[in-house]
């Protein structure tokens, strides 16, 4: 684990709770505590929501986060301890000594009973037309505690406009409960650092810096807030209306391009638990939406690992052959769009680190209005072209100006899983029940390689396996193509491969140790920009950065809860589908062999594939005007 | 804002972190100093004192906008406050507010056009035992009577 | 100042408001030492005068138990209880006392820094205290060395506030200190474990370590003697509104309402606010009760009201200050007290059921028991004791009123 050094601790994340010892078996190292007169023992430190979630005991939460740290702030956990004149809140209280607690008592219940009061007297909106209507846990509590009116009012007016200004992220103040999951994902989880409170007292709401619109401050539109949103007081920016009159347009010709992460996670959208991909249901559901082609977004995952890792390999010639100072190693990975945009607000200098080629999404895009138009005759101007991606700020990118190489706007639309979800249901589709279908050609089922771009590591994972092929001749020296090192979810990833009997052309390569590093979610991103930034990273080659935990199945347009659990589920959905699949190295899809031989016949990082499917970035600071 | 202002307004800043240390437990302070000498601090203020601190511009605006006596948009050049809790609103704070009101033409919240004087309420002073109590700037009146308040207020560059 | 000079004050009292000679107090610490300190603060009985009434040696000694090597002592100047201005006349008057008391805190627990926060309504102050402690850096009272003693050094920097009351809640106050929002923290862990940038830290109120030097001086048993068996000593009452002599009372606990009244020559007096906006009204059938962590506690603020007064509009004035300065980051202070203002306004307008006023009290015990700190626990005991004990002139029932709480 790579330290932080200079870690700022935010207000919302200092030690207010204890930490439990780490040898239990010491003296003290546990403590006996009567919940609801059973006696457990747990260890010291433990918080009473944990000792009771241990041991079955319900405690309704609100702002309590598995992910974030604890604000006590919603005061729904509140327990009696025995000898404590108020109601203390289980989610932040530490058993430090044997006490004795009751979470059920006439005193708790209708002190939650009214905090829960309280909040829906300043909620605006109604329940049934609402985007998160059963699925939002404030409405959860209502039901949970029986209520069937509004004792202290209800609010009639909208307190705040509606902030609409972003193309991914939409925020409604009217339903904020001031949990400030939003203020601890942005300042402490993302280290992005857009939502704080504004204002005291009643006056208080999450805000931006001078409340300016989302779309001009420093959002990287990552969509973690939405996920960890309770309410609907956030999220995306929804377009499936247009998509659905888009379908309903017989003269348009409407295709859909969907990510691998969505399908390991848009289950849970219809109750099933998560950890499975639905990823042939997904095909036949679409078709029976109305798309009329519906294809694999790994396929172009495999062409960004053709593009930017020729990109990789041109660099390290660049830099070890030609001796040129002015190549910039290691290089970054640029397929995350709020990493993008992270490293465009707050490290502008280095955007020269990333590489240039598109994200798999827009790559799609651009290649859709060309190459696929002409393919299936048709006129580009009549494609619609549609990406279901685990991703809020996809919305952004598509939107952005250089995504406009095909002459027309690439992608036309983003959607996130909860959309797909919605727009599914709407058809009168239940998705898990759906018979299995293959993806259209010409661009068929792409290799695993491309499928494992979901989970952290998985970019890196699928560029080492072709990477190193390429180089060497020889398959990667891990067992059944499984790059350990890649894998799992720690923050910041470091490992190496040594390059050893070189193929002729890559001779240059010889003995070197390719040095790699993988970080996941913008706050280890900053490590990872902090060690650039000192020098830390002179011998390392490639960096892959995720904006989101855990990789695209983190994604801020995946189903809502989420935790570290859920996304180990599903990154494990991913990869089980993808040990089953026939062709596991990018460069071995003969989709994309097709492609280069068909259409890009200049080969990777050719003058089309730059022109296509490469782009630049904008240095845009951190200055708000 | 002029660049000249500008760069004069981060020199200040620049100043004021080394004075203090770069250390968040100094937010506050700088920020006090910002306000009493420019009566406000504003967003360019703002955003320099996060970028010196290594810290997010809304975390100085979440704790500017928190503090009553701190205010991100410009004031008069004097700000008067008068404590409108119990005591001083028994001993006839109303009376001075109306006075004062009358006398400088604007309300309570307004400053006036030529920005000598901003209009404000506080509350309590710890002046209860010698209300109605204003304080102008940091410097506290007490016993007011409508008389003795304006010309205080007169007083006032 | 010279060291043995005899400071002579207008004031006299028991404790606080009894001679002193600047010094003291220090000299007698170093004297007695660390133990013996708090044995006698122990013995005295000393209970926080902020109003909460935590016993102090308990406190001191949870930090001088504490092996970090770092520890602060803060001395709580953030007065801003509607009706308290004891903490100004200790300030302007009695400075020695508070900075003792924290030279000696900081002495007792192992401290080397001692923080007054002081809140910017006290702005004008700052210069008058920057000087006194320049005099006692001089004096060696202060600094390197105190006292000649080499393993003692203690400074004390003043840091103000920027009007906030919720700062005056000691984990709020430390927040501020920090650089943040004045936001209560989670309690535990307590400030005595984890408080000033994470340190062990004392944060007492002015009062309480102005209490300290004449402890020490006196013994703690004599200490004792002043006030009642669970309220211990003498406390400053600062009193305020329909009176004719309105001011600062050093007074032995256990001194009644009625006696309290009488001092302060208050006439035809229909009610009395004990601990300022956050505390009880009571009416005059309760002015033989006693001033005591027992019966009427309070951080020493007295409010009197006569005949002609309004309770309703009182309690409004309290209401629109609770909402004003809460935090805003629990729910039900944030949403709570906008709640009882508005049965307030609903009474005035006289659109109300009781039913939905029993609502609001049970709302209001809600608070009591589950907001985050202080301020949203007490904010309601306004409202539900004026409510109770003031209904017939509030509503009406006894024929008097015309129900819409004109009196």
């Amino acid at each position: 684990m790579v330290k932080r050094e200079n870690e700022r601790i935010p207000v919302s994340q200092q030690a207010h709770v204890v930490d439990k010892p780490k040898d239990l078996t010491n003296i003290g190292g546990t403590v006996s505590v009567e919940i609801n007169e059973k006696k457990i023992t747990v260890p010291l430190g433990t918080t009473i929501l944990e000792a009771c979630q241990l041991n079955q005991i319900h405690i309704p939460t609100l702002c309590h986060h598995p992910d974030l740290c604890i604000a006590g702030v919603c005061r729904v956990c509140v327990v009696e301890v025995e000898k404590m004149r108020t109601l203390q809140t289980a989610c932040s209280f530490p058993i430090m000594s044997p006490i004795k607690i009751k979470t059920s008592t006439e005193m708790v219940r209708k002190a939650r009973r009214h905090i829960i009061d309280l909040l829906l007297s300043e909620h605006y909106g109604e329940c049934y037309s609402c985007f998160r209507n059963a699925n939002c846990e404030l409405q959860s509590l209502a039901k949970e505690y029986g209520v069937d009116n509004y004792p202290f009012g209800h609010v009639q007016e909208q307190r705040y406009e509606v902030d609409n200004s972003s193309a991914a992220v939409i925020r409604d103040m009217n339903k904020c409960v001031l949990c400030k999951r939003c203020v601890r994902t942005c300042i402490d989880f993302q280290e992005v650092g857009v939502l704080e409170a504004i204002n005291r007292g009643h006056e208080t709401h999450v805000g931006t810096f001078l409340d300016k619109p989302l779309s001009e401050v420093i959002c990287i539109n990552c969509g973690q807030c939405i996920n960890r949103c309770p309410t609907a007081a956030l999220r995306a920016n929804d377009p499936s209306d247009e998509i659905w009159k888009a379908i309903d347009d017989p003269k348009k010709h409407v295709v859909i391009q969907t990510a691998p992460s969505p399908r390991a996670a848009i289950g849970e959208e219809f109750g099933q638990a998560p950890g499975k991909s639905f990823t042939g249901e997904l095909n036949t559901a679409l078709r029976r939406i109305g798309f009329d082609r519906v294809f694999d977004t790994n396929f172009t995952a495999d062409l960004t690992i053709m593009e930017e890792g020729t990109e990789l390999l041109t660099r390290l010639k660049k830099a070890l052959v030609d001796k040129d100072q002015s190549v910039k190693l290691p290089q970054f990975t640029s397929c995350s769009p709020g990493w993008v945009k992270y490293i465009e607000h707050f490290y502008p200098d280095y955007l020269d680190y990333l590489s240039t080629a598109k994200s798999p999404q827009q790559m799609f895009g651009a290649l859709l209005k060309t190459y696929y138009a002409k393919e299936a005759n048709l006129d580009p101007a009549d494609i619609v072209t549609v990406a279901l991606m685990p991703c809020a700020a996809k919305k952004f990118e598509c939107n952005r100006p250089e995504m406009y190489d095909s002459g027309f706007k690439d992608v036309d639309y983003g959607l996130t899983a909860r959309e797909m979800a919605k727009m599914i249901r709407e058809a009168g589709i239940y998705l898990p029940e759906m018979p299995t279908s293959h993806f259209d050609d010409p661009f068929g089922d792409a290799s695993g390689a491309g499928l494992i771009f979901g989970a952290t590591g998985g970019v890196m994972e699928a560029a080492l396996r072709t990477a190193y092929e390429l180089v060497t001749g020889r398959e990667v020296p891990f067992e059944n193509l499984v790059i350990e090192p890649c894998r799992g979810f720690e923050g910041v990833k470091q490992a190496s491969v040594k390059l050893e009997n070189c193929v002729e052309q890559y001779k240059f390569l010889e003995g070197v140790e390719l040095k790699f590093v993988v970080a996941h979610g913008t706050a280890n991103a900053k490590i990872v920009m902090e060690m650039l930034r000192k020098g830390e990273l002179n011998d390392v080659h490639f960096v892959e950065v995720m904006a989101c935990p855990g990789g695209c199945i983190g994604g801020g347009g995946q189903p809502i809860p989420t935790s570290a659990e859920i996304r180990k589920k599903r990154a494990q959905a991913i990869y089980e589908e993808e040990a089953t699949l026939p062709i596991r190295k990018s460069h071995e899809n003969t989709y994309v062999t097709n492609l280069y031989e068909k259409f890009l016949t200049d080969g990777p990082c050719g003058k089309l594939s730059h022109k296509l499917l490469h782009t630049h970035y904008v240095k845009r600071g951190k200055y708000i005007s | 804002m002029l660049v000249l202002e500008k760069n004069a307004l981060s020199e200040e800043i620049e100043k004021l972190v080394h004075q203090f240390g770069k250390d968040r437990s100094a937010l506050l302070q700088i920020l006090q100093a910002i306000q009493r000498k420019h009566k406000f601090i504003s967003d360019f203020a703002q955003q320099e004192v996060a970028r010196m601190m290594d810290i997010h511009p809304v975390e100085v605006n979440s704790v500017v906008t928190f503090y009553a006596f701190l205010c991100t948009e410009p004031k008069g050049r004097n700000i008067v406050r008068l404590c409108q809790t119990i005591s001083c609103d028994m001993a006839g704070k109303e009376k001075i507010k109306e006075t004062v009101q009358r006398e400088l033409g604007i309300s309570f919240g307004q400053t006036t056009k030529d920005k000598r004087i901003t209009l404000e309420f506080t509350n309590c002073l710890g002046m209860c035992d010698q209300g109605p109590a204003m304080l102008v700037n940091e410097k506290v009146y007490t016993k007011l009577a409508p008389e003795a308040a304006i010309n205080i207020l007169n007083e006032i560059k | 100042m010279e060291l043995e000079k005899t400071i002579s004050k207008k004031r006299s009292g028991p404790v606080l408001f009894s001679e002193y000679k600047l010094g003291e107090g220090i000299k007698k610490a170093l004297e007695i030492g660390r133990e013996n300190i708090l044995f006698e603060l122990r013995d005295s009985g000393l209970k926080g005068r902020g109003g909460a009434g935590f016993p102090t040696a308990t406190k001191w000694m949870l930090s001088a138990a504490s092996l970090s090597d770092q520890k602060f002592i803060v001395c709580n100047a953030d007065e801003g209880e509607p009706g308290t201005f004891k903490d100004r006349v200790l300030l302007l008057e009695y400075p020695e006392l508070v900075f003792e008391g924290m030279i000696i805190a900081g002495y007792t627990i192992g401290a080397k820094v001692g923080i007054l926060y002081l809140r910017g309504e006290y702005e004008y102050m700052l210069k008058s205290l920057e000087d006194f402690l320049a005099t006692l850096r001089k004096d060696n009272l202060l600094g390197e060395n105190i006292l000649g003693n080499s393993s003692f050094n203690f400074d004390i920097n003043i840091r103000l506030g920027s009007g906030a009351y919720v700062c005056g809640e000691e984990t709020a106050l430390i927040e501020s200190l920090e650089g943040y929002r004045g936001e209560p923290r989670n309690r535990p862990p307590y400030p005595v474990n984890t408080g000033y940038l994470g340190h062990p830290t004392v944060v007492n109120n002015v009062e309480t370590l102005a209490s300290v030097p004449h402890i020490l001086l006196k013994g703690g048993q004599w200490f004792k003697k002043h006030g009642t068996d669970k309220s211990t000593g003498s406390k400053l009452f600062s009193v305020s509104g329909d009176c004719d002599k309105p001011g600062v009372y050093e007074l032995p606990w256990g001194t009644s309402i009625a006696q309290l009244l009488e001092i302060v020559e208050a006439k035809n007096t229909k009610a009395v606010q004990v601990g300022g906006a956050s505390g009880i009204c009571l009416p005059k059938s309760q002015f033989n009760r006693i001033l005591g962590y027992e019966d009427a506690a309070t951080g020493g603020s007295i409010i009197v009201f006569n005949q002609s007064r309004n309770m309703l509009k009182v309690l409004k004035n309290f209401m629109e200050f609770f909402v004003e300065e809460s935090c805003g980051q629990c729910t039900p202070c944030r949403i709570g007290n906008i709640k009882l203002l508005e049965a307030i306004e609903k009474i005035e307008q006289n659109e109300f059921t009781f039913m939905y006023l029993n609502n609001l009290k049970e709302l209001g015990k809600t608070m009591q028991v589950a907001s985050k700190c202080g301020l949203g626990q007490s904010s309601p005991n306004a409202f539900i004791s004026i409510l109770e004990n003031f209904k017939e002139e509030i509503f009406g029932l006894n024929g008097k009123g015309n129900g819409n709480g004109k009196a």
